[in-house]
């Protein structure tokens, strides 16, 4: 298939959060544009469009990805998770611990951490603060959303 | 109480200004200059864009003055004739497609005929590189106590020292953003700011327009730092310009390079310290000479070298203290507010130069603070008389102990000394930062601030300081809901608007929740007076009774207000910069553990400890959310953060050249408060946002000095400048 | 801009042919679409998507080799217990380039392809002496990693090839080394990078961001086989100063590559062979 000529557009299917969407961009577009302007999913954020700060992660099948380094016709027939899949109650340790302040990093953060939450084993071989380090935050330090996400994990685990 | 609006910022909820609707929207984008200074001659515009598909704005278009509002009105809004820095402003587009509008800015060349910029503060300009008086100082400002010259001559012992500090980029993660439309002859601007108010007044002073015909509103602001203080009034003359003359809602958001480019930094400065002292380690003379650069318009460089001077001395007590500063104009991007605002510069310096003394006279780091810092009834070097029941050798000593001071370096000393490779120190830093605007700033301010009892029983607070990530929300909630017993569902902090909320100051300076949240516990009690004192009973009570108060007057207001006066007690004379420059300071000590591989020079922090004495707790999270984020910034700033400069243009404007800290670069931070309440702060709280920023760069190069046995002076201290100092 | 779909390894093959080598092929794009918006000339090119064929994503263990697709992740890569087990390096490196985010998409032919002096990919690939597979409508070739790139961001791939995969022969090693030196802990480009081995085959010492391309050492590799007596790691300088050239850029400075360059080789090694110093 070909996508022609320049500045064509393009239609893409593809899972968003549970619901199969059907999208007709520009070929130039990157996930995050069509996410954001397209269909006004405007949690996911762009703070670099470099792929450093994380601010822009998705799930894409199931793995965290920076929505600015893909192109939008690469998630066709995918699956794309979005911070608007989550739920506020899926957050409470990251709320009590502080692990928010301005929020521009936080939905990312969020879709990295609860993944490291959902995939516990990853820590028998990773080390919780690399995991993270794909994810920018200027306000905490850190500190709190490191504590927020182990409270997190205990909490899984004793479940 | 738990941050207010975190829900809704962790669940991605919380709507920045480009996260509104953009349907109807015109994005905007800026043409700039490509040189450091220079005439301009042509602005041509290229083939394969239909210009007239675009709104097109220059200097000609503004209605007003081509002044930016800030203390001065030496930067243009858009350059005219002259250029005086790289990426200054020159033409604006705007198009319904971003797509196009990138296009366009890139098809627009502009020819400037180059002058001779001036490009290192350090060096005095050549005739032919002054732009600014008749020597391109912005600034200059002197402190001085005691006899100093005398005291120089006098001393048994006396070391000198030079320091450098390096630019510091904000790297708010949310970059800078304003949206701006005319709504029946109102023009509207939407964006991401710390001061409403200012932007305000800017956009009043350059399109020629009443405060009734521009109205400006904060969205919700994704870290400011001070970024957001003095450059959003640019962004929105911009926006503004673009939405008037096309009448159309146009967009200004800035994409990382952009903002990282063209926006400003963190004053460089270059400080130099003659100080004289006894055998024992006494302070007997200060004698600091600071130069910071200011970049090429004025911006706040005054007040941040004011700050920057009154800071410089440090914590301590001191006979004789002189302190000269001068800010001075370079072509490079204009420097702006960074959170400290000049002290965590002139703190660095002041911080080494004490630990060189030490070294010096063989003294422990330790001891040579406790000896001279300021004990009450003592002064600082404004002849300020510290009185506060603060006990700052309480704080150092409450650092030693939680940092295991001494047994660590005792550790350390044998770790290095069987290591191959890697070698271990410790280091410390005594620092203190004033709350507030400086001397007189706060009566010139003269915040307001309102509480509204609605007839729903719903208090509303109405203030232009906003939320940017630390906590005003929150904050502002805890302190109603404690002044008045009020449950906190029933209190709401309203957007900052300037058609709805008084002018309760800018967001800067530490001053929100001392200052401003201290004004609204004043308003509270004048709300509750007007409700004749049943505040006293429990909330519930007093929600009825304002309910019942707006039953017997309906169609009238119920306000609480407040207005800033200074205390009777505080007294300050801004020509001779003596007397009390602050209500009241915040004292800290930092304990920095670092490791250094020999191999590569990589320093890592490997240990942290922060104990600081900052009146009354508001709310322990929030508080140590600060210390930690400011902490991290400053470490940043310390050790990796370098801003390559070209022609007094950023080279590496973008996130994987200029580095900051990431999860694994930050060590275990150890957090603890001391209080000592202060009559000039909400519930006894003193200013904290800027604290930290002021004593993790000495407390980290001290610590690196004592592990390696190298001396160094200036920041950011990569590798690289390790490795030239140790083996040459 | 132009974007060629394609189904089937031969139908890219194809693809790529027809467009005269003027598609350009995208593999994960964590290089391609940064800071895309602005790249505005990169708008108008064509591209031919790899990213999705199912027949250049494998892991293979056989009697000799290790072969992996050019579509193989960082990722996937990391998660390979056989991998991890017989090629530690390759987990080693994969691991230390960008974030998760990145080694989720990011593929080893990315690596390859973008030919950049600092990719810490071809760092381990070709520490293990690891060839690649180009495939064209003409058929295969196999090219040593080591010789397969020419200058700065120039390879051997011809326009209308793909890299296929990588395969990497099976030795026992009795030593593999690899280190980074960014400037920060993580999610960094790398200022100097060293990985080393070896087996029966030798000694291989590599580097990267010290040359326009990544470097094999041929000259510290012959002091090692010398077995060289080397007391301190600016022995190693002159060996060195043959095999890389390190520049000044905003990253680094040409000392200080040089100098950690010479200190990561001799303390990697300083332990693990006797007869050293």
């Amino acid at each position: 298939m070909t996508i022609a000529p320049e500045n064509n557009m393009v239609d893409v299917s593809f899972t968003l959060n549970g619901k199969l969407v059907d999208v007709s961009v520009s070929a130039t577009d990157r996930l995050l544009d069509t996410l954001r302007y397209d269909l006004r999913l405007a949690g996911t954020k762009e703070g670099c469009g470099e792929g450093e700060c994380g601010a822009c992660t998705v799930l894409l099948d199931g793995l965290p990805v920076n929505a600015c380094l893909i192109f939008t016709f690469q998630v066709r027939n995918r699956e794309v998770q979005t911070i608007e899949s989550i739920d506020a109650h899926e957050l409470e340790e990251f709320h009590s611990e502080g692990a928010t302040q301005c929020g521009a990093c936080s939905p990312g953060v969020v879709m990295t951490a609860l993944w490291i939450r959902n995939h516990p084993s990853l820590l028998q071989t990773h080390q919780l603060s690399r995991l993270m380090a794909g994810n920018l935050c200027r306000c905490t330090g850190y500190d709190a959303i490191v504590k927020s996400l182990e409270a997190s994990l205990s909490i899984q685990e004793r479940n | 109480m738990l941050r207010v609006e975190a829900r809704s910022k962790l669940t991605g909820r919380e709507v920045f200004i480009d996260d509104l609707p953009a349907e109807d929207i015109w994005w905007a984008g800026t043409v700039r200059s490509s040189l450091p200074r220079g005439r301009i001659r042509d602005i041509h515009f290229g083939s394969g864009i239909d210009w007239s598909s675009l709104i097109v704005v220059d200097h000609r278009d503004i209605p007003g003055p081509n002044e930016v509002q800030m203390i001065e009105r030496d930067m243009p809004v858009l350059a005219a004739d002259v250029v005086r820095h790289v990426h200054e402003p020159i033409v604006l587009l705007a198009h319904p497609s971003r797509r196009i509008v990138r296009q366009a800015v890139q098809a627009i060349s502009v020819t400037i005929d180059p002058d001779e910029p001036m490009l290192d503060f350090r060096h005095p300009p050549t005739p032919q590189q002054i732009q600014y008086g008749s020597d391109n100082v912005f600034k200059k400002l002197k402190i001085e106590k005691g006899t100093v010259d005398e005291a120089l001559a006098a001393a048994p012992i006396v070391v000198e020292g030079e320091y450098e500090t390096g630019a510091q980029e904000h790297v708010y993660i949310e970059p800078q953003g304003m949206q701006a439309q005319v709504e029946n002859d109102v023009l509207v601007v939407k964006g991401s700011m710390q001061c409403p108010y200012y932007i305000q007044h800017a956009l009043m002073h350059a399109l020629n327009r009443n405060e009734k015909q521009v109205r400006v509103i904060q969205t919700a602001t994704g870290g400011g730092f001070g970024g957001k203080e003095d450059y959003p009034s640019i962004i929105a003359l911009h926006a503004a310009l673009l939405a008037i003359k096309g009448n159309r809602p146009v967009r200004l958001i800035y994409d990382r390079q952009e903002d990282m480019a063209a926006t400003t930094k963190r004053h460089p400065a270059l400080i130099r310290h003659r100080t004289g002292v006894d055998h024992h380690g006494r302070l007997l003379v200060q004698d600091i000479d600071v130069l910071l650069d200011g970049g090429a318009y004025v911006t706040l460089s005054p007040v941040v070298l004011s700050r920057s001077i009154i800071h410089a001395a440090g914590p301590y007590h001191c006979e004789n203290v002189r302190i000269q500063g001068r800010v001075v104009l370079t072509n490079s991007v204009p420097f702006g507010a960074f959170r400290g605002f000049g002290a965590p510069q002139s703190q660095f310096a002041n911080e080494r130069q004490i630990d060189r003394i030490a070294h010096e006279l063989n003294i422990d780091p330790v001891q040579i603070r406790k000896i001279n810092l300021i004990k009450d009834g003592q002064t600082t070097a404004t002849n300020q008389v510290i009185n506060d029941g603060a006990d700052r050798i309480q704080v150092l000593d409450r650092a030693i102990d939680l940092a295991e001071y001494h047994d660590r370096k005792k550790a350390h000393e044998v770790f290095n000394v069987q290591h191959p490779t890697l070698r271990r120190g410790i280091g410390v830093a005594s620092f203190f930062h004033g709350a507030g605007f400086t001397g007189s700033g706060e009566v010139q301010l003269a915040s307001q601030i309102h509480i509204h009892g609605r007839p729903d029983g719903i208090l509303e607070v109405r203030s232009s300081n906003v939320e940017m990530g630390q906590g005003a929300l929150t904050v502002f909630t805890q302190i109603v809901a404690e002044r008045m017993a009020y449950d906190q569902d029933y209190i709401v902090i309203v957007a900052a608007d300037t058609s709805v909320v008084p002018n309760s100051g800018p967001t800067v300076a530490s001053r929100t929740s001392m200052i401003v949240g201290k004004l609204l516990e004043q308003a509270c009690d004048d709300l509750s007076r007007q409700l004749n004192g049943e505040s006293n009973t429990d909330g519930t009570a007093l929600k009825d009774a304002i309910i019942r108060w707006h039953h017997i007057r309906p169609d009238q207001e119920l306000i609480g207000k407040a207005q800033y006066n200074m205390p009777p007690d505080i007294h300050w004379n801004d020509l001779t910069y003596e007397g009390d420059a602050y209500s009241a300071f915040a004292w800290s000590t930092h304990i920095a553990e670092v490791e250094i591989d020999l191999r590569t020079f990589v320093i890592r922090v490997i240990n942290f400890t922060a104990v600081q004495e900052i009146g009354k707790v508001l709310n322990e999270t929030l508080a140590r959310g600060q210390i930690q984020g400011g902490i991290t910034q400053a470490i940043g700033w310390a050790l990796l953060e370098q801003c390559h400069w070209n022609n007094g243009s950023m080279q590496n404007n973008n996130l994987s050249d200029y580095v900051i800290p990431t999860c694994p670069d930050v060590p275990p931070i150890a957090v603890e408060f001391l209080e000592s309440p202060t009559p000039h702060g909400a519930q006894g709280a003193k200013g904290i946002g800027e604290l930290p920023m002021n004593g993790p760069a000495p407390a980290i190069l001290n610590a690196i000095a004592q592990a390696t046995g190298a001396d160094p002076r200036s920041i950011p201290l990569t590798p690289e400048q390790l490795m030239e100092t140790l083996l040459t | 801009m132009q974007v060629l779909l394609p189904q089937t390894l031969d139908e890219a093959c194809t693809m790529l042919a027809e467009s005269q080598g003027r598609a350009v092929p995208i593999a994960g794009g964590t290089d391609l679409i940064v800071h895309w918006p602005c790249n505005i000339e990169a708008h108008q090119k064509a591209y031919l998507d790899i990213s999705t064929l199912d027949e250049l994503k494998f892991i293979t263990l056989s009697g000799d080799s290790l072969i992996v697709g050019a579509m193989t992740t960082f990722w996937e890569t990391i998660t390979s217990k056989q991998v991890e087990s017989e090629f530690p390096l390759l987990v080693q490196s994969a691991k230390e380039i960008g974030s998760v985010q990145i080694q989720t998409r990011g593929t080893w032919a990315g690596n390859i392809a973008n030919a950049s002096p600092a990719a810490d990919g071809v760092l381990a690939l070709m520490a293990y002496d690891a060839s690649v597979t180009l495939i064209s409508t003409h058929g295969t070739r196999e090219i040593p990693l080591h010789e397969y790139f020419l200058d700065y961001k120039c390879s051997q791939r011809q326009p209308d090839e793909l890299i296929h995969s990588f395969c990497i022969p099976r030795r026992s090693f009795t030593f593999d080394y690899f280190e980074k030196v960014g400037s920060r802990q993580a999610q960094t480009i790398t200022k100097v990078g060293v990985a080393i081995t070896n087996s029966s085959s030798g000694w291989r010492v590599v580097a990267n961001s010290v040359a326009p391309m990544v470097r094999r050492c041929y000259q510290v590799e012959q002091l090692l086989e010398k077995k060289a007596r080397i007391q301190q790691p600016d022995d190693l300088l002159a060996a060195l100063d043959q095999d890389v050239s390190p520049i000044d850029d905003i990253r680094s400075t040409a000392a200080y590559r040089r100098c950690v360059l010479s200190r990561l080789i001799y303390y990697a090694l300083r332990e693990h062979c006797p007869w050293y110093s």
